[in-house]
């Protein structure tokens, strides 16, 4: 959490501002003010070179197809036709099936990490999430396919049979158990993104002062209503913006989805199918672009991932923002 | 009509069962992916892994020398790159603009940066140094582990340097000490493990880092330390080797995971510890 | 000094003295002792290791408004936390003994702890609205207990808020968040809601600390309209608040219970010295 007033910060201001008189004094001062800064501003500008660069590199496919490229289904390399349509769809789909799992069980994990667990459970099970975030996301691929996949492989048929055959949702889940497909790669990105999301909700539930909680119970309120009406309601914004971060991570996660999303570059309404996200594609296919177009095109799909990624990572942040401002001017 | 006393009832013991049956399916997965990366990764592990270099298809034998050495080389340069940006953009953002519009506005866009998808990181460092010089590199490799290391470090140095307490700088500037030599010897010594640990905890993010290379450093199936050429490294070696039908090169990636898994969970431990001892 | 643990020692009540109008209460005007509401025995607590209560008998009188004082430390909110079992919910926690109420205990009593909760509200140091309506605060208490349509709910609503002296500042907002009331305003919003479940009991730990002067007072007054309908119970580091506003107060020091009686005895001549020290202001 960022103290916005920290000690000392006052002092800094004070000889900072003080420029000319320290650049008399210590001339060595005003220099290493500016070199700090001159590098801030570098790191700060990073994310508009980014944009840039991609604007740039990508620039040569959106000239040659236009918005068409936003709404063309079609990727084919060796007719020369490229459009992003069926990557964008990939990439949202199976950030929300990632979300729809991950945001219940965040909330149960940050629910029993924060209320119910006795003390000495509390640590264990924060470190054991927190490691979870720190396993890289190859692993999570390489472990998605050599090892879920298989397994749930051998799940896929009952779904068939179960959940296929209702008449409405079940065309979502019809098609050959192959074990890979948009479905695998949904439950693994959840999984990766569980601990991130759990962690910054069980940050918040912690500072929610133990007097509201308090009143909630003398009322003779359940844990549950505690949670529910006062916890929540009262970390909403957090809450939000933890969801958002967590999403914006899904979206732009590449390894974990390579492995098991199937790599096909086709929409089908089944969520059993293969399908392919925008960075699965680039992973997959950047390497073996021969023509300025296909490299151009690729590069196009990295510009609206990254566009993507960033209002959503924008807008968690300005959430989580306003929950530090908020609780800075409670405190 | 049910009572609403038991219907509240029902519904706290629900959903609180729910809760906690949430947790234990977080803590399976991960025991789970330990489990199988272990049971996998140790059956693989051999002296040769660690003394030969990775095989050509299908045959035998072979190891991840090159692999292992390779992505060393990345972190390294990656640190040798990311730290010094990270620190001096840290310190400005702690101690010369902690209250100003502009620093607030570089700590946000820092965040935002440090969310970034790797993959677009990756584009951006082919875009800036493989596109240009006309070829795959090392060096590229570093340039993209780097500017995802650099917000890390930004970030941990800036709030372990305003962690340390004001009258340590009013002492130092009672004396008539110039302010560049008080952030250099008093501040971040103060600040120094909590400095580490976030440049720790970025080397433990980046090491497993795959995406980036995938278009920076490539890979090399050879020996190779030349900057200037792709060179091996562990997760794209991973990444080639699980994606194989060999059986041979997957049981080779598990090695690999496993190494990368235990590596980055020292980090994380050490870094951990390190900074508890720091608060204290 | 410590308290015995024969019953002969349970601190009851002293009959009040009726001699000092300047400190007589409204309601301590009569001679007999009223009914006992709530009685501790022997009641010990701990924080983990550290023993905070030591062995406190007490009997709180029905329809009064007793006050517990003491130094900060010395377990007056503590032993108020233990008569609707709110140290509970935290499990390094435990207090053993009795608390009898209308003479079943409490402690260790297999009744739902939300009905023991129903019946001992509670009102908090600082003001605390949950984070919805100021409508929705009142109503959030008693849907856990009653199922009531809309304009029932409506009435309950406006009569709470009435009680508490709120509803003519904010019959026309009702659907604001509780936050955008004032502190004073707060503090009685948490007042109405802790009515609004009908409670025989009323707990407040340190009511007015986070009000200014002119809320205060609304609160004191509050109280006494209170105290016609409900046994009061209000932990207060201020003596002039516990002077003004209780029938009787107890003493207490580093978890003991020193000494309780008619509040205008304590304050006036109290039978033991640490007390007198206390109130004269010679420490705490």
């Amino acid at each position: 959490m960022h103290d916005m007033k920290a000690p000392g910060t006052a002092i800094a201001e004070l000889n900072g501002n003080a420029s000319t008189g320290t650049r008399a004094r210590f001339p060595v001062d005003f220099l290493f003010r500016k070199l700090t800064g001159a590098v801030a501003l570098l790191v700060a500008l990073t994310l508009l070179a980014i944009m840039f660069a991609l604007v740039d590199e990508g620039s040569h496919a959106l000239h040659v197809f236009g918005w068409h490229f936003l709404v063309t289904t079609t990727w084919n390399p060796v007719t020369g036709q490229f459009g992003a349509l069926v990557f964008i769809v990939g990439t949202l789909i199976s950030s929300a099936i990632a979300m729809l799992i991950a945001i219940p069980v965040s909330f149960g994990i940050a629910l029993f990490i924060s209320e119910l667990a006795p003390r000495w459970l509390r640590g264990p099970v924060s470190t054991a999430i927190e490691l979870l975030a720190a396993v890289p996301s190859i692993i999570y691929g390489m472990w998605g396919l050599l090892v879920f996949a298989p397994w749930f492989g051998n799940i896929e048929p009952w779904i068939n049979d179960h959940i296929g055959a209702i008449p409405g949702i079940g065309l979502l889940f019809q098609g050959p158990p192959m074990g890979i497909g948009m479905l695998t790669a949904g439950i693994v990105l959840a999984i990766m993104v569980i601990p991130f999301i759990a962690s910054i909700m069980r940050d918040v539930f912690m500072i929610t002062p133990a007097p509201l909680k308090e009143s909630a119970y003398a009322l003779g309120a359940t844990t549950w209503e505690v949670a529910r009406h006062v916890i929540l309601p009262y970390t909403r914004t957090a809450v939000t913006g933890g969801i958002f971060l967590g999403l914006g991570r899904a979206l732009g996660e590449t390894m974990a989805v390579t492995f098991i999303i199937g790599n096909a570059n086709n929409l089908s309404a089944s969520l059993l199918m293969p399908g392919s996200s925008i960075a699965s594609v680039i992973a997959n296919e950047f390497t073996e672009a021969t023509t300025h177009l296909y490299k151009s095109s690729l590069l196009a799909l990295g510009l609206i991932l990254f566009l993507i990624t960033f209002v959503v990572l924008v807008f968690a942040k300005l959430l989580l923002l306003r929950l530090e401002r908020d609780a800075g001017g409670k405190a | 009509m049910i009572s609403l006393r038991t219907r509240r009832r029902a519904i706290n013991t629900f959903n609180l069962t729910m809760a906690v049956l949430m947790t234990v399916f977080g803590v399976f997965w991960l025991v789970w992916i330990l489990w199988t990366t272990l049971r996998y990764g140790i059956g693989a592990i051999h002296l040769s892994l660690f003394t030969q270099d990775t095989p050509p298809p299908g045959s035998s034998g072979g190891g991840l020398r090159n692999a292992f050495v390779g992505s060393l080389i990345l972190l390294g340069l990656a640190v040798v790159i990311g730290t010094p940006i990270g620190v001096l953009a840290g310190t400005w953002l702690a101690e010369f603009a902690a209250r100003r519009k502009l620093g607030a506005l570089v700590r946000f866009l820092n965040d935002i940066l440090l969310s970034a998808p790797s993959i677009v990181i990756g584009l951006f460092a082919y875009s800036i140094v493989v596109d240009p010089s006309g070829h795959f590199s090392a060096f590229s490799g570093g340039v993209a582990l780097a500017l995802i290391l650099i917000p890390v470090v930004v970030r941990t140095t800036d709030e372990m340097l305003r962690l340390v307490p004001g009258a340590l700088r009013e002492a130092a500037i009672a004396l008539g000490t110039p302010y560049w030599k008080l952030v250099m010897r008093i501040t971040w010594k103060a600040a120094a493990s909590g400095i580490l640990t976030g440049v720790l905890l970025g080397i433990a993010r980046i090491s497993g880092e795959t995406a980036p290379l995938l278009f920076t450093a490539l890979n090399n199936q050879f020996w190779s330390t030349d900057l200037s050429h792709p060179i091996a490294n562990l997760p794209v070696v991973i990444f080639q080797f699980a994606m194989s039908p060999y059986r041979n090169w997957q049981q080779m990636a598990w090695a690999g995971a496993f190494v990368a898994i235990v590596f980055i969970l020292l980090l994380s431990v050490v870094s951990r510890f390190i900074l508890r001892r720091a608060k204290s | 000094m410590t308290p015995n643990t024969s019953p002969q020692h349970i601190w009851k009540p002293t009959p009040p003295a009726g001699d000092n109008e300047a400190f007589t209460a409204p309601h301590t005007s009569a001679t007999v002792a009223p009914p006992v509401k709530i009685s501790v025995r022997n009641l010990n607590f701990h924080y983990g290791r550290f023993h905070a209560l030591k062995d406190i008998s007490i009997d709180i009188p029905e329809k009064r408004v007793t006050a517990f004082i003491g130094p900060s430390g010395c377990g007056k909110s503590t032993l108020l936390r233990t008569f609707n079992r709110m140290f509970e919910i935290y499990p390094e926690q435990r207090a053993d003994g009795q608390i009898l109420v209308d003479g079943a205990n409490i402690l260790d009593s297999r009744e739902d702890i939300a009905r023991i909760r129903a019946r001992i509200g509670m009102v908090f140091q600082k003001p605390t609205p949950f984070p919805m309506s100021i409508y929705e605060n009142i109503a959030f208490g008693i849907r856990l207990y009653e199922r009531l349509q809309k304009s029932e709910m409506d009435a309950r609503v406006e009569q709470c808020l009435a009680r508490a002296a709120l509803w003519d500042e904010v019959k026309d907002k009702l659907h604001q968040s509780g936050t955008s009331l004032s502190g004073g305003q707060q503090q009685r919003l948490c007042i109405a809601r802790a009515v609004a479940i009908k409670p025989e009991v009323i707990l407040l730990d340190e009511p007015c600390s986070a009000l200014d002067p002119i809320s205060t007072a609304r609160v004191e007054e509050l109280l006494k309209e209170l105290v016609r309908e409900y046994t009061v119970v209000i932990v207060t580091h201020n003596m002039q608040q516990a002077a003004r506003a209780s029938d009787f107060t107890a003493f207490m020091y580093l978890g003991e219970l020193v000494e309780f009686g008619n509040t205008p005895t304590i304050f006036t001549r109290p039978s033991r010295q640490q007390t007198e020290d206390y109130i004269t202001g010679r420490f705490g």
